[in-house]
Protein backbone atom coordinates (compact mmCIF):
# COMPACT_ATOMS: atom_id res chain seq x y z
CA UNK A 1 0.00 0.00 0.00
CA UNK A 2 1.10 3.54 -0.69
CA UNK A 3 1.91 5.09 2.64
CA UNK A 4 1.85 8.83 3.03
CA UNK A 5 4.84 10.17 4.92
CA UNK A 6 2.73 12.89 6.53
CA UNK A 7 2.69 13.00 10.30
CA UNK A 8 -0.59 13.63 12.07
CA UNK A 9 -1.76 13.77 15.64
CA UNK A 10 0.57 16.60 16.70
CA UNK A 11 -2.35 18.64 17.98
CA UNK A 12 -3.31 16.07 20.57
CA UNK A 13 -0.89 16.53 23.44
CA UNK A 14 -1.38 13.03 24.75
CA UNK A 15 -1.09 11.43 21.32
CA UNK A 16 2.23 10.44 19.84
CA UNK A 17 2.50 11.69 16.25
CA UNK A 18 2.01 8.79 13.88
CA UNK A 19 2.08 7.89 10.20
CA UNK A 20 -1.10 7.74 8.15
CA UNK A 21 -1.47 4.10 7.33
CA UNK A 22 -4.06 3.29 4.68
CA UNK A 23 -7.28 2.13 6.29
CA UNK A 24 -6.36 4.01 9.49
CA UNK A 25 -4.47 1.02 10.85
CA UNK A 26 -2.58 1.82 14.04
CA UNK A 27 0.55 -0.30 14.09
CA UNK A 28 1.82 0.52 17.60
CA UNK A 29 -0.02 -1.78 19.99
CA UNK A 30 -1.56 -0.50 23.23
CA UNK A 31 -2.18 2.99 21.87
CA UNK A 32 -5.57 3.18 23.57
CA UNK A 33 -3.71 3.51 26.89
CA UNK A 34 -2.85 7.10 25.90
CA UNK A 35 -6.47 8.00 25.39
CA UNK A 36 -7.90 8.31 28.90
CA UNK A 37 -11.67 8.15 28.91
CA UNK A 38 -12.37 8.59 32.65
CA UNK A 39 -13.05 12.30 32.33
CA UNK A 40 -16.47 11.59 30.77
CA UNK A 41 -17.76 10.12 34.04
CA UNK A 42 -20.73 11.75 35.82
CA UNK A 43 -21.37 8.82 38.18
CA UNK A 44 -18.67 7.00 40.14
CA UNK A 45 -18.82 3.35 41.23
CA UNK A 46 -18.04 3.21 44.93
CA UNK A 47 -16.72 -0.16 45.95
CA UNK A 48 -17.23 -1.50 49.48
CA UNK A 49 -14.29 -3.83 49.99
CA UNK A 50 -15.87 -5.43 53.07
CA UNK A 51 -19.03 -6.56 51.28
CA UNK A 52 -17.09 -7.86 48.27
CA UNK A 53 -16.90 -11.66 47.90
CA UNK A 54 -14.49 -11.51 44.95
CA UNK A 55 -17.00 -13.28 42.69
CA UNK A 56 -15.55 -11.39 39.70
CA UNK A 57 -18.89 -10.51 38.07
CA UNK A 58 -17.96 -6.85 37.89
CA UNK A 59 -14.63 -7.65 36.27
CA UNK A 60 -16.36 -9.80 33.68
CA UNK A 61 -19.04 -7.25 32.80
CA UNK A 62 -17.07 -4.00 32.82
CA UNK A 63 -17.00 -2.95 29.15
CA UNK A 64 -13.89 -0.83 29.69
CA UNK A 65 -11.63 -3.29 31.53
CA UNK A 66 -11.63 -0.75 34.35
CA UNK A 67 -11.60 -3.28 37.17
CA UNK A 68 -8.00 -4.38 37.62
CA UNK A 69 -7.18 -7.77 39.13
CA UNK A 70 -4.12 -8.42 41.28
CA UNK A 71 -3.27 -11.85 42.70
CA UNK A 72 -6.70 -13.20 41.68
CA UNK A 73 -8.48 -10.39 43.51
CA UNK A 74 -10.18 -7.30 42.19
CA UNK A 75 -8.65 -4.09 43.43
CA UNK A 76 -9.81 -0.45 43.34
CA UNK A 77 -11.50 0.67 40.08
CA UNK A 78 -9.23 2.28 37.50
CA UNK A 79 -10.73 5.76 37.39
CA UNK A 80 -8.54 6.88 34.49
CA UNK A 81 -10.73 4.77 32.21
CA UNK A 82 -13.99 4.06 34.13
CA UNK A 83 -16.79 5.89 32.30
CA UNK A 84 -19.29 5.43 35.09
CA UNK A 85 -21.76 3.33 33.13
CA UNK A 86 -22.94 1.54 36.25
CA UNK A 87 -22.94 -1.95 34.80
CA UNK A 88 -20.69 -3.25 37.60
CA UNK A 89 -23.09 -1.89 40.24
CA UNK A 90 -26.03 -3.49 38.49
CA UNK A 91 -24.29 -6.85 38.17
CA UNK A 92 -22.91 -7.05 41.73
CA UNK A 93 -25.49 -9.16 43.55
CA UNK A 94 -23.74 -8.48 46.87
CA UNK A 95 -24.52 -4.74 46.68
CA UNK A 96 -20.87 -4.08 47.07
CA UNK A 97 -20.88 -1.34 44.40
CA UNK A 98 -23.06 1.77 44.50
CA UNK A 99 -23.08 4.59 42.00
CA UNK A 100 -22.59 8.04 43.50
CA UNK A 101 -22.47 11.47 41.89
CA UNK A 102 -19.04 12.37 40.63
CA UNK A 103 -17.58 15.47 42.29
CA UNK A 104 -15.46 17.60 40.01
CA UNK B 1 -10.56 -24.89 -21.03
CA UNK B 2 -13.96 -26.46 -20.47
CA UNK B 3 -16.90 -25.08 -22.43
CA UNK B 4 -20.24 -25.70 -20.76
CA UNK B 5 -23.75 -24.33 -21.01
CA UNK B 6 -24.72 -22.89 -17.66
CA UNK B 7 -26.54 -20.14 -15.81
CA UNK B 8 -24.55 -16.96 -15.26
CA UNK B 9 -25.12 -17.43 -11.52
CA UNK B 10 -23.44 -20.84 -11.75
CA UNK B 11 -20.63 -19.35 -13.83
CA UNK B 12 -20.02 -16.77 -11.11
CA UNK B 13 -19.95 -19.52 -8.48
CA UNK B 14 -17.44 -21.47 -10.60
CA UNK B 15 -15.33 -18.32 -10.84
CA UNK B 16 -15.41 -17.84 -7.07
CA UNK B 17 -14.41 -21.48 -6.56
CA UNK B 18 -11.38 -21.00 -8.81
CA UNK B 19 -10.26 -18.02 -6.71
CA UNK B 20 -10.44 -20.04 -3.46
CA UNK B 21 -11.70 -17.49 -0.95
CA UNK B 22 -11.11 -18.60 2.66
CA UNK B 23 -14.32 -17.14 4.07
CA UNK B 24 -17.75 -16.54 2.53
CA UNK B 25 -20.44 -15.03 4.77
CA UNK B 26 -23.69 -15.56 2.92
CA UNK B 27 -27.32 -14.59 3.03
CA UNK B 28 -29.56 -15.55 0.12
CA UNK B 29 -31.75 -13.02 -1.66
CA UNK B 30 -33.51 -13.17 -5.02
CA UNK B 31 -32.03 -13.07 -7.66
CA UNK B 32 -28.59 -13.73 -6.16
CA UNK B 33 -29.63 -16.99 -4.47
CA UNK B 34 -28.33 -19.35 -7.14
CA UNK B 35 -24.81 -18.00 -6.67
CA UNK B 36 -24.58 -18.79 -2.95
CA UNK B 37 -26.53 -22.03 -3.34
CA UNK B 38 -24.04 -23.29 -5.88
CA UNK B 39 -21.11 -22.20 -3.70
CA UNK B 40 -22.65 -24.03 -0.71
CA UNK B 41 -22.83 -27.18 -2.84
CA UNK B 42 -19.16 -26.83 -3.75
CA UNK B 43 -18.25 -26.62 -0.08
CA UNK B 44 -20.58 -29.49 0.83
CA UNK B 45 -19.08 -31.70 -1.88
CA UNK B 46 -15.56 -30.89 -0.78
CA UNK B 47 -14.74 -29.06 -4.01
CA UNK B 48 -14.06 -25.79 -2.20
CA UNK B 49 -12.24 -25.60 1.12
CA UNK B 50 -13.74 -22.51 2.66
CA UNK B 51 -15.52 -21.31 5.79
CA UNK B 52 -19.16 -20.56 5.00
CA UNK B 53 -20.81 -18.34 7.58
CA UNK B 54 -24.60 -18.47 7.53
CA UNK B 55 -25.66 -15.12 8.91
CA UNK B 56 -29.01 -13.64 9.92
CA UNK B 57 -29.00 -10.65 7.58
CA UNK B 58 -27.00 -8.86 4.91
CA UNK B 59 -25.84 -6.34 7.48
CA UNK B 60 -24.22 -9.26 9.28
CA UNK B 61 -22.94 -10.79 6.04
CA UNK B 62 -20.91 -7.73 5.18
CA UNK B 63 -19.89 -7.22 8.82
CA UNK B 64 -18.55 -10.78 8.93
CA UNK B 65 -16.77 -10.10 5.64
CA UNK B 66 -15.12 -7.03 7.19
CA UNK B 67 -13.93 -9.17 10.10
CA UNK B 68 -12.65 -11.96 7.93
CA UNK B 69 -10.90 -9.65 5.48
CA UNK B 70 -9.28 -7.79 8.41
CA UNK B 71 -7.72 -11.06 9.48
CA UNK B 72 -5.96 -11.12 6.12
CA UNK B 73 -7.78 -13.81 4.17
CA UNK B 74 -9.51 -13.68 0.80
CA UNK B 75 -13.20 -12.93 1.40
CA UNK B 76 -16.23 -13.07 -0.87
CA UNK B 77 -19.97 -12.50 -0.57
CA UNK B 78 -22.93 -11.76 -2.85
CA UNK B 79 -26.17 -9.84 -2.54
CA UNK B 80 -28.89 -7.88 -4.35
CA UNK B 81 -31.40 -5.09 -3.94
CA UNK B 82 -32.77 -4.75 -0.38
CA UNK B 83 -29.81 -6.80 0.81
CA UNK B 84 -27.34 -4.31 -0.60
CA UNK B 85 -29.41 -1.50 0.91
CA UNK B 86 -29.23 -3.19 4.31
CA UNK B 87 -25.43 -3.42 3.95
CA UNK B 88 -25.14 0.29 3.22
CA UNK B 89 -23.66 1.36 6.56
CA UNK B 90 -20.92 -1.29 6.52
CA UNK B 91 -20.05 -0.73 2.85
CA UNK B 92 -18.33 2.49 3.93
CA UNK B 93 -16.50 0.63 6.70
CA UNK B 94 -15.16 -1.95 4.24
CA UNK B 95 -13.81 0.69 1.85
CA UNK B 96 -12.59 2.99 4.62
CA UNK B 97 -10.64 0.12 6.17
CA UNK B 98 -9.28 -0.68 2.70
CA UNK B 99 -10.45 -4.30 2.73
CA UNK B 100 -10.35 -6.05 -0.66
CA UNK B 101 -13.67 -7.87 -0.36
CA UNK B 102 -15.20 -9.10 -3.62
CA UNK B 103 -19.00 -9.09 -3.86
CA UNK B 104 -21.33 -9.94 -6.70
CA UNK B 105 -24.48 -7.85 -6.90
CA UNK B 106 -27.35 -9.44 -8.82
CA UNK B 107 -28.96 -6.14 -9.78
CA UNK B 108 -32.60 -5.81 -8.81
CA UNK B 109 -35.04 -2.96 -8.20
CA UNK B 110 -35.71 -1.61 -4.72
CA UNK B 111 -39.13 -1.52 -3.05
CA UNK B 112 -41.75 0.00 -3.06
CA UNK B 113 -43.72 -1.40 -4.76
CA UNK B 114 -42.13 -4.77 -4.16
CA UNK B 115 -40.32 -5.88 -7.28
CA UNK B 116 -37.79 -8.66 -7.74
CA UNK B 117 -36.80 -7.86 -11.33
CA UNK B 118 -33.79 -6.16 -12.77
CA UNK B 119 -32.72 -2.57 -12.84
CA UNK B 120 -29.62 -0.77 -11.55
CA UNK B 121 -31.09 1.29 -8.71
CA UNK B 122 -29.55 -0.91 -5.99
CA UNK B 123 -25.90 -0.63 -6.96
CA UNK B 124 -26.15 2.90 -8.33
CA UNK B 125 -27.50 3.98 -4.92
CA UNK B 126 -24.30 2.48 -3.45
CA UNK B 127 -22.14 4.43 -5.87
CA UNK B 128 -20.58 6.71 -3.26
CA UNK B 129 -19.66 4.02 -0.74
CA UNK B 130 -16.06 3.86 -1.94
CA UNK B 131 -16.40 0.48 -3.66
CA UNK B 132 -15.18 -0.20 -7.17
CA UNK B 133 -18.16 -1.09 -9.37
CA UNK B 134 -17.90 -3.17 -12.54
CA UNK B 135 -20.96 -4.06 -14.66
CA UNK B 136 -21.02 -7.12 -16.90
CA UNK B 137 -22.98 -8.12 -19.98
CA UNK B 138 -22.69 -11.92 -20.34
CA UNK B 139 -22.14 -15.06 -18.28
CA UNK B 140 -18.60 -15.27 -19.68
CA UNK B 141 -17.88 -11.70 -18.68
CA UNK B 142 -19.38 -12.39 -15.25
CA UNK B 143 -16.98 -15.25 -14.46
CA UNK B 144 -13.98 -13.51 -16.04
CA UNK B 145 -14.64 -10.25 -14.21
CA UNK B 146 -15.20 -12.02 -10.89
CA UNK B 147 -11.77 -13.65 -11.23
CA UNK B 148 -10.19 -10.33 -12.20
CA UNK B 149 -11.97 -8.60 -9.34
CA UNK B 150 -9.90 -10.40 -6.68
CA UNK B 151 -6.70 -9.34 -8.42
CA UNK B 152 -7.84 -5.72 -8.81
CA UNK B 153 -9.09 -5.41 -5.22
CA UNK B 154 -5.99 -7.01 -3.69
CA UNK B 155 -3.49 -5.01 -5.77
CA UNK B 156 -1.30 -3.08 -3.33
CA UNK B 157 -1.97 0.19 -5.15
CA UNK B 158 -5.71 -0.34 -4.82
CA UNK B 159 -6.76 -2.27 -1.69
CA UNK B 160 -10.43 -1.48 -2.13
CA UNK B 161 -13.55 -3.62 -2.05
CA UNK B 162 -15.23 -4.29 -5.37
CA UNK B 163 -18.75 -5.05 -6.59
CA UNK B 164 -19.18 -7.09 -9.74
CA UNK B 165 -22.72 -6.24 -10.85
CA UNK B 166 -24.74 -8.53 -13.09
CA UNK B 167 -28.35 -8.08 -14.10
CA UNK B 168 -30.79 -10.10 -12.01
CA UNK B 169 -32.70 -12.75 -14.00
CA UNK B 170 -31.82 -11.32 -17.43
CA UNK B 171 -28.30 -12.51 -16.71
CA UNK B 172 -28.17 -14.46 -13.43
CA UNK B 173 -30.82 -16.95 -14.58
CA UNK B 174 -29.92 -17.12 -18.26
CA UNK B 175 -28.09 -20.14 -19.69
CA UNK B 176 -25.16 -19.40 -21.98
CA UNK B 177 -22.08 -21.29 -23.14
CA UNK B 178 -19.19 -20.45 -20.81
CA UNK B 179 -15.47 -21.25 -20.92
CA UNK B 180 -14.44 -22.23 -17.42
CA UNK B 181 -10.75 -21.40 -16.99
CA UNK B 182 -8.51 -24.16 -15.67
CA UNK B 183 -7.50 -24.08 -12.03
CA UNK B 184 -3.78 -24.08 -12.85
CA UNK B 185 -4.14 -21.05 -15.12
CA UNK B 186 -6.16 -19.17 -12.53
CA UNK B 187 -3.51 -20.01 -9.89
CA UNK B 188 -0.86 -18.49 -12.12
CA UNK B 189 -3.00 -15.43 -12.86
CA UNK B 190 -4.18 -14.82 -9.31
CA UNK B 191 -1.44 -15.33 -6.74
CA UNK B 192 -2.13 -16.10 -3.10
CA UNK B 193 -3.40 -13.08 -1.23
CA UNK B 194 -0.68 -11.61 0.98
CA UNK B 195 -2.03 -8.63 2.93
CA UNK B 196 0.50 -6.01 4.02
CA UNK B 197 -1.38 -5.48 7.28
CA UNK B 198 -3.73 -7.87 9.05
CA UNK B 199 -5.02 -8.76 12.49
CA UNK B 200 -2.32 -10.96 13.95
CA UNK B 201 -1.73 -11.81 17.60
CA UNK B 202 2.02 -12.03 16.94
CA UNK B 203 2.11 -8.50 15.53
CA UNK B 204 -0.86 -6.69 17.03
CA UNK B 205 -2.41 -3.69 15.31
CA UNK B 206 -5.55 -1.63 15.86
CA UNK B 207 -8.08 -1.54 13.04
CA UNK B 208 -11.09 0.73 12.79
CA UNK B 209 -9.99 3.44 15.27
CA UNK B 210 -11.46 6.92 15.57
CA UNK B 211 -10.22 9.49 13.04
CA UNK B 212 -10.10 13.00 14.44
CA UNK B 213 -10.82 16.00 12.20
CA UNK B 214 -7.10 16.51 11.52
CA UNK B 215 -6.60 12.99 10.16
CA UNK B 216 -9.96 11.84 8.75
CA UNK B 217 -9.69 13.82 5.53
CA UNK B 218 -6.24 12.37 4.86
CA UNK B 219 -7.58 8.83 4.94
CA UNK B 220 -10.33 9.85 2.53
CA UNK B 221 -7.69 11.44 0.31
CA UNK B 222 -5.83 8.11 0.24
CA UNK B 223 -9.07 6.39 -0.77
CA UNK B 224 -9.47 8.90 -3.58
CA UNK B 225 -5.93 8.17 -4.78
CA UNK B 226 -6.51 4.42 -4.59
CA UNK B 227 -9.63 4.79 -6.73
CA UNK B 228 -7.62 6.74 -9.32
CA UNK B 229 -4.92 4.05 -9.24
CA UNK B 230 -7.66 1.51 -9.89
CA UNK B 231 -8.28 3.07 -13.32
CA UNK B 232 -4.81 1.96 -14.42
CA UNK B 233 -4.85 -1.34 -12.55
CA UNK B 234 -8.20 -2.42 -14.03
CA UNK B 235 -6.81 -1.75 -17.51
CA UNK B 236 -3.58 -3.60 -16.75
CA UNK B 237 -5.34 -6.64 -15.31
CA UNK B 238 -7.76 -6.68 -18.26
CA UNK B 239 -4.83 -7.05 -20.66
CA UNK B 240 -3.01 -9.52 -18.40
CA UNK B 241 -6.17 -11.61 -18.39
CA UNK B 242 -6.29 -11.36 -22.16
CA UNK B 243 -2.74 -12.65 -22.57
CA UNK B 244 -3.47 -15.66 -20.32
CA UNK B 245 -7.07 -16.47 -21.27
CA UNK B 246 -7.44 -14.74 -24.68
CA UNK B 247 -10.50 -12.75 -23.74
CA UNK B 248 -10.72 -9.02 -23.09
CA UNK B 249 -13.45 -6.51 -22.48
CA UNK B 250 -12.50 -3.26 -24.19
CA UNK B 251 -9.82 -1.48 -22.19
CA UNK B 252 -11.31 -2.95 -19.01
CA UNK B 253 -13.18 0.28 -18.25
CA UNK B 254 -15.34 0.75 -21.31
CA UNK B 255 -15.95 -1.43 -24.34
CA UNK B 256 -16.58 0.03 -27.77
CA UNK B 257 -18.66 -1.61 -30.48
CA UNK B 258 -18.66 -0.25 -34.04
CA UNK B 259 -17.33 3.06 -32.81
CA UNK B 260 -14.60 3.60 -35.43
CA UNK B 261 -16.70 5.60 -37.89
CA UNK B 262 -19.72 6.12 -35.65
CA UNK B 263 -21.39 9.53 -35.57
CA UNK B 264 -24.08 8.54 -33.08
CA UNK B 265 -23.92 6.12 -30.19
CA UNK B 266 -25.67 4.77 -27.13
CA UNK B 267 -24.00 4.38 -23.76
CA UNK B 268 -25.34 1.80 -21.34
CA UNK B 269 -24.32 -0.99 -18.95
CA UNK B 270 -25.22 -4.63 -18.43
CA UNK B 271 -27.29 -6.99 -20.54
CA UNK B 272 -29.03 -4.35 -22.67
CA UNK B 273 -25.67 -3.86 -24.39
CA UNK B 274 -26.37 -7.16 -26.15
CA UNK B 275 -29.67 -5.80 -27.50
CA UNK B 276 -27.89 -2.63 -28.60
CA UNK B 277 -25.31 -4.66 -30.55
CA UNK B 278 -28.04 -6.46 -32.51
CA UNK B 279 -29.81 -3.22 -33.38
CA UNK B 280 -26.56 -1.54 -34.40
CA UNK B 281 -25.69 -4.45 -36.73
CA UNK B 282 -29.16 -4.33 -38.30
CA UNK B 283 -29.38 -0.59 -38.80
CA UNK B 284 -25.86 -0.44 -40.19
CA UNK B 285 -26.72 -3.16 -42.71
CA UNK B 286 -30.20 -2.01 -43.73
CA UNK B 287 -30.03 1.78 -43.33
CA UNK B 288 -26.31 2.40 -43.45
CA UNK B 289 -26.47 4.35 -40.18
CA UNK B 290 -23.12 5.24 -38.65
CA UNK B 291 -23.93 4.14 -35.13
CA UNK B 292 -22.13 2.41 -32.28
CA UNK B 293 -22.17 1.38 -28.62
CA UNK B 294 -20.12 2.47 -25.64
CA UNK B 295 -20.50 -0.14 -22.92
CA UNK B 296 -19.85 1.28 -19.48
CA UNK B 297 -18.06 -1.44 -17.57
CA UNK B 298 -16.39 0.47 -14.75
CA UNK B 299 -18.81 2.91 -13.14
CA UNK B 300 -16.53 3.61 -10.16
CA UNK B 301 -13.82 4.60 -10.85
CA UNK B 302 -15.47 6.53 -13.68
CA UNK B 303 -13.46 6.12 -16.91
CA UNK B 304 -13.11 9.81 -17.70
CA UNK B 305 -10.25 9.65 -20.22
CA UNK B 306 -11.51 6.58 -22.05
CA UNK B 307 -14.90 8.19 -22.39
CA UNK B 308 -13.59 11.53 -23.66
CA UNK B 309 -11.62 9.64 -26.31
CA UNK B 310 -14.59 7.52 -27.28
CA UNK B 311 -16.82 10.58 -27.76
CA UNK B 312 -14.38 12.75 -29.72
CA UNK B 313 -15.96 12.41 -33.14
CA UNK B 314 -19.55 11.76 -32.07
CA UNK B 315 -22.43 14.06 -32.96
CA UNK B 316 -24.96 12.56 -30.60
CA UNK B 317 -24.86 10.21 -27.62
CA UNK B 318 -27.85 8.61 -25.90
CA UNK B 319 -27.17 7.64 -22.29
CA UNK B 320 -29.49 4.92 -21.03
CA UNK B 321 -30.04 4.73 -17.29
CA UNK B 322 -31.75 1.84 -15.52
CA UNK B 323 -31.93 3.90 -12.34
CA UNK B 324 -33.06 7.40 -11.48
CA UNK B 325 -32.10 10.14 -9.08
CA UNK B 326 -35.47 11.60 -8.19
CA UNK B 327 -35.56 15.33 -8.50
CA UNK B 328 -32.79 15.31 -11.09
CA UNK B 329 -31.92 12.72 -13.74
CA UNK B 330 -30.27 9.36 -14.46
CA UNK B 331 -26.94 8.90 -12.69
CA UNK B 332 -24.96 7.73 -15.75
CA UNK B 333 -26.33 10.72 -17.68
CA UNK B 334 -25.12 13.19 -15.04
CA UNK B 335 -21.66 11.66 -14.97
CA UNK B 336 -21.27 11.49 -18.75
CA UNK B 337 -22.32 15.12 -19.16
CA UNK B 338 -19.98 16.27 -16.44
CA UNK B 339 -17.12 14.29 -18.01
CA UNK B 340 -17.63 16.02 -21.37
CA UNK B 341 -18.45 19.47 -20.01
CA UNK B 342 -15.05 21.10 -20.59
CA UNK B 343 -14.30 19.30 -23.87
CA UNK B 344 -14.23 21.24 -27.11
CA UNK B 345 -15.46 18.45 -29.36
CA UNK B 346 -18.37 16.82 -27.68
CA UNK B 347 -21.62 15.25 -28.79
CA UNK B 348 -25.10 16.36 -27.85
CA UNK B 349 -25.89 14.12 -24.87
CA UNK B 350 -29.40 12.72 -24.48
CA UNK B 351 -30.99 10.89 -21.57
CA UNK B 352 -33.24 7.85 -21.76
CA UNK B 353 -34.41 6.25 -18.53
CA UNK B 354 -35.90 2.81 -18.80
CA UNK B 355 -35.94 -0.80 -17.74
CA UNK B 356 -36.99 0.06 -14.19
CA UNK B 357 -38.28 -2.92 -12.22
CA UNK B 358 -37.57 -5.32 -15.08
CA UNK B 359 -39.43 -3.54 -17.87
CA UNK B 360 -37.83 -4.66 -21.13
CA UNK B 361 -35.72 -2.33 -23.21
CA UNK B 362 -36.06 -4.10 -26.54
CA UNK B 363 -34.78 -3.73 -30.10
CA UNK B 364 -37.66 -1.39 -31.00
CA UNK B 365 -36.68 0.94 -28.16
CA UNK B 366 -33.11 1.08 -29.41
CA UNK B 367 -34.24 1.70 -33.00
CA UNK B 368 -36.38 4.59 -31.80
CA UNK B 369 -33.57 5.98 -29.70
CA UNK B 370 -31.18 5.98 -32.65
CA UNK B 371 -33.76 7.52 -34.98
CA UNK B 372 -34.55 10.25 -32.47
CA UNK B 373 -30.98 11.26 -31.66
CA UNK B 374 -30.05 11.39 -35.36
CA UNK B 375 -33.00 13.66 -36.16
CA UNK B 376 -32.96 16.05 -33.20
CA UNK B 377 -31.00 19.25 -32.80
CA UNK B 378 -31.98 19.64 -29.13
CA UNK B 379 -31.12 17.43 -26.17
CA UNK B 380 -33.74 14.80 -25.35
CA UNK B 381 -34.71 13.71 -21.83
CA UNK B 382 -37.18 10.86 -21.88
CA UNK B 383 -38.50 7.86 -19.99
CA UNK B 384 -39.10 4.68 -22.00
CA UNK B 385 -42.67 3.99 -20.95
CA UNK B 386 -44.24 2.37 -24.02
CA UNK B 387 -45.41 -1.23 -24.02
S1 LIG C 1 -19.35 -8.22 41.59
FE1 LIG C 1 -19.43 -7.36 43.63
S2 LIG C 1 -18.87 -9.02 44.95
FE2 LIG C 1 -18.29 -9.66 42.92
S3 LIG C 1 -16.16 -9.03 42.80
FE3 LIG C 1 -17.33 -7.36 41.99
S4 LIG C 1 -17.64 -6.01 43.74
FE4 LIG C 1 -16.99 -7.96 44.54
S1 LIG D 1 -18.95 1.97 36.12
FE1 LIG D 1 -18.83 0.92 34.15
S2 LIG D 1 -16.82 1.47 33.40
FE2 LIG D 1 -16.79 1.95 35.56
S3 LIG D 1 -15.98 0.13 36.53
FE3 LIG D 1 -18.20 -0.06 36.55
S4 LIG D 1 -18.66 -1.23 34.70
FE4 LIG D 1 -16.60 -0.46 34.46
Amino acid sequence: MNKTKMIIGKKHKKCKPHKINPGAVVTEPGSSIINKTGSWRSLRPEWDKKKCTQCMSCWMYCPDCSIPVLNNKRIETDFEFCKGCGICAKECIFSSIVMIKEKK
Amino acid sequence: MVRKVMEAATAVAEGVKLCKPAVIPLYPITPQTHIVERISEFVNDGDLDCELIHVESEHSAISAAVGSSSSGVRTYTATASQGLALMHEILFVASGMRLPIVMNVANRALSAPINIWNDHSDSVAARDTGWIQLYVESAQEAIDTTIQAFKIAEHNKVMLPIMVCLDGFTLTHVYEPVDIPQQGNVNRFLQKYKPSIKLDTKKPVTMGPIGYPDSFIHFKNQQKEAMLNALQIIKKINSEFNSKFHRKYGDGLIEMYNMKDAEYAVLCAGTICGTARVVIDNLRKTKNMKIGLIKLKSYRPFPVDSLINACKSLKGLAVIDKSFSFGFEGAFFTDVKSTLFNEKNKPLVHSFVGGLGGKDINTKDFEEIFNKIIKTKKPICEWLLKE
